[in-house]
């Protein structure tokens, strides 16, 4: 198999008194789509601010593209390739879809803005996507619907040749059409040979566009299996408890 | 890949791009539009009731001059009110940095010096309050409401009580009360539409370049007529002898290629450089701004410092044209200048407005008080239409955030 682009072993992270990770392992490969499932409070967000660098883990190795690194920023997890979209997205309503996906790394010519350079590339990530929803890159952003504004979110991470993208809730507050536009762009990110994570409750997207599926519970990964090797019912085993990778039911 | 093209909003002919921009104003991105709407309807009322007073050439002039302190006061402003911040101590800023530069120059220091020193010490004022703001997390409402209250007694401690001193340098006192030769009016006119086609034609060689369409240039071609028509029209007016005395008084006011100036840089910088988008995505979204790698508090604290320092170049024209500092100058304006950057289309909830509409409000504030002055109304009047406006504005502004939000193209 091989080297996945992020690795995590023995992960740890407690606040005060409460351990919320207590010894994570975790694999996510290049290509595939690895859900992240589990029930409030399980831990999933924890584990994705270490992963952000919001909030560096206690203990445990993290590897990325097989070296040992440390995640200590939200800058330098985005240096190594790794882009979190939010579930609020993280947008500016009052700046256009070119100003959003080039926020924080606006490209200058002459000392001004590139606006033209800009232009083409959110162009070009936008169409590498397949993105036909969208009529202008030069639309504001609050003129966007909730898809339209994820679309505009994952080709951000395009743009920023991300090896890693971590999508939190994708697709819960779309409408059936708009999560089935989303769910086809994360396939197309996969296939462009970046590693994806989602965070999801839909098991039924999950069951759609996932390769792989991880179950957090309690702060203990629970198991991490091949979708092909799973069913909708096993997994709600694992999320809520009454099933582990033992056997006892 | 696909083949379908996202298009850039530069494509399609003249009418298809007005159409385009019709298109947006009805969904709420009216810009500048309901001010310029107010500054005409007002200028036509004027005119029909007090024809040969309000469209005479001193009136006109008289209208620039009289705009220009609340102008950059409300020009100062928009940096602040653009991150949702407010800045009530932009006047008195201006009032305490103009003492010091008087008590400087009593001390017979050079006065540009002095000047320098004073705009030196708005920066700094703007740097405190953007720490206590963006370091510290206290409203800025709050501290600024302090260093209005608290300035207004610093101007009394170094001016002495009641002053009203003169202040004596024809370099300063030109500004408001002087005016450009006939020819310098039609070389600042000149220099406007060199720089104005200039930009936009390197914008177009830079699109072509990438290969990227432009929008018509017929477009370009009536901005630019726009820009001679109007600029002509006023530089001429101007230009013409406006005294009623034996000495003649004509030419473009200095204080208006000055204030051009500082409106030119203002906006260059706000739309062309990473500092300009960087502020109005503090303004629109602090938290996307920060996730995004923006170093949030640092823009704040500039925001602060950039209105701080205009503020003191509102004060040095209050000065010029009074010929005088006073220990009470900027308490009055300051909340005109405020009320100016809304009338004009920028929003109090950050994120949305430009220069160009201060500019615009303030000439609205301007012209009521001018325009009723003349009918012979009385200050009382001035104060109920002026807030009713401003009201008016807000409204606009409330209704026309809704629309865009609900809008879904």
């Amino acid at each position: 198999m091989d080297v996945p682009v992020i690795e995590l072993a023995g992960v740890k992270k407690s606040f005060g008194p409460v351990d919320v990770l207590k010894g994570i392992d975790f694999k996510a490969y290049a290509g595939k789509v690895t859900a992240l499932v589990g029930d409030n409070g399980a831990g999933k967000s924890t584990l994705i601010k270490g992963l952000s660098g919001v909030q560096p883990y206690d203990e445990g190795v993290v590897r990325f593209d097989g070296e040992p690194v440390h995640l200590h920023s939200p800058r330098q997890a985005g240096n190594l390739g790794i882009e979190v979209v939010y579930q609020d997205l993280a947008l500016c309503d009052n700046l256009d879809i070119v100003q959003n996906m080039f926020l924080g790394r606006e490209e200058l010519e002459q000392g001004t803005l590139n606006e033209a350079g800009m232009e083409l590339e959110a162009q070009k990530a936008l169409q590498s996507l397949s993105v036909r929803t969208v009529k202008s890159v030069r639309q504001k952003v609050s003129s966007l619907s909730g898809g339209q504004r994820q679309t505009v979110a994952i080709a951000r991470s395009v743009l920023r040749n991300a090896k890693l993208v971590i999508l939190d809730e994708p697709t819960a507050a779309l409408g059936v059409a708009q999560t089935e536009q989303v769910l086809r762009l994360v396939r197309k990110l996969a296939d462009q040979g970046v590693a994806v994570i989602i965070i999801s409750h839909n098991l039924a997207d999950v069951f759609k566009v996932c390769d792989e599926i991880a179950v957090l519970y309690l702060g203990h990964m629970v198991v991490q299996l091949k979708t092909s090797e799973t069913n909708h019912a096993d997994v709600v085993g694992y999320i809520t408890g009454t099933k582990s990778l033992d056997g006892n039911e | 890949m696909s083949n379908v093209k996202i298009s850039t909003g530069h494509e399609g002919n003249a009418r298809e791009q007005i159409s385009a921009y019709l298109q947006r104003v009805k969904a709420g991105e009216m810009g500048v539009l309901p001010a310029m709407a107010a500054l005409l309807v007002l200028a036509i009322i004027f005119t029909i009731f007090s024809p040969t007073l309000f469209l005479s050439n001193i009136n006109i002039a008289n209208l620039f001059v009289q705009a220009a302190e609340l102008t950059m006061l409300a020009v100062a402003m928009v940096f602040v009110i653009l991150l949702a911040e407010i800045d009530l101590s932009a006047g008195v800023t201006g009032g305490v940095a103009m003492a010091v530069f008087f008590l400087l120059y009593h001390a017979h220091w050079n006065w540009v010096l002095a000047l320098v020193i004073a705009i030196a010490i708005g920066a700094a004022i703007g740097a405190i309050i953007g720490f206590f703001v963006a370091k510290i997390g206290v409203p800025s409402f709050v501290v600024t409401l302090g260093l209005f209250l608290g300035f207004q007694g610093l101007q009394l401690v170094l001016l002495g009580d009641g002053g009203i001193f003169q202040v004596d340098i024809p370099e300063i006192t030109a500004i408001m009360n002087s005016n450009l030769t006939g020819v310098q009016g039609w070389i600042m006119l000149a220099v406007m539409f060199v720089v104005s086609a200039a930009i936009s034609l390197y914008d177009r060689a830079r699109r072509s370049k990438h290969g990227l369409p432009n929008r018509p240039i017929s477009l370009l071609i009536a901005k630019l007529a726009a820009i001679v028509l109007i600029g002509g029209i006023f530089v001429s007016i101007l230009n013409q002898n406006r005294s009623q005395g034996v000495i003649a008084i004509q030419g473009v006011p200095i204080v208006i290629p000055i204030t051009l100036g500082i409106l030119f840089l203002g906006t260059f910088m706000l739309d062309r450089t990473k500092f300009g988008r960087h502020l109005y995505a503090v303004g629109g979204n602090p938290e996307a701004a920060r996730r995004a790698g923006i170093k949030v508090a640092k823009i704040r604290i500039l925001a602060f410092v950039l209105c701080s320092s205009l503020s003191v170049i509102s004060g040095l024209f209050h000065v010029s044209r009074l010929g005088a500092v006073e220990a009470t100058a900027g308490r009055q304006i300051v909340l005109s200048g405020v009320a100016a950057a809304v009338v004009g289309g920028v929003s109090l909830f950050g994120g949305r407005g430009r220069l160009i509409h201060a500019t615009i409000g303030a000439m609205v504030i301007t012209i009521i008080a001018n325009g009723l002055g003349l009918l012979g109304w009385d200050a009382g009047s001035n104060f109920l239409v002026t807030g009713g406006v401003l009201i008016l504005a807000a409204t606009v502004d409330a209704l026309s955030r809704k629309r865009s939000s609900s809008v879904r193209i």
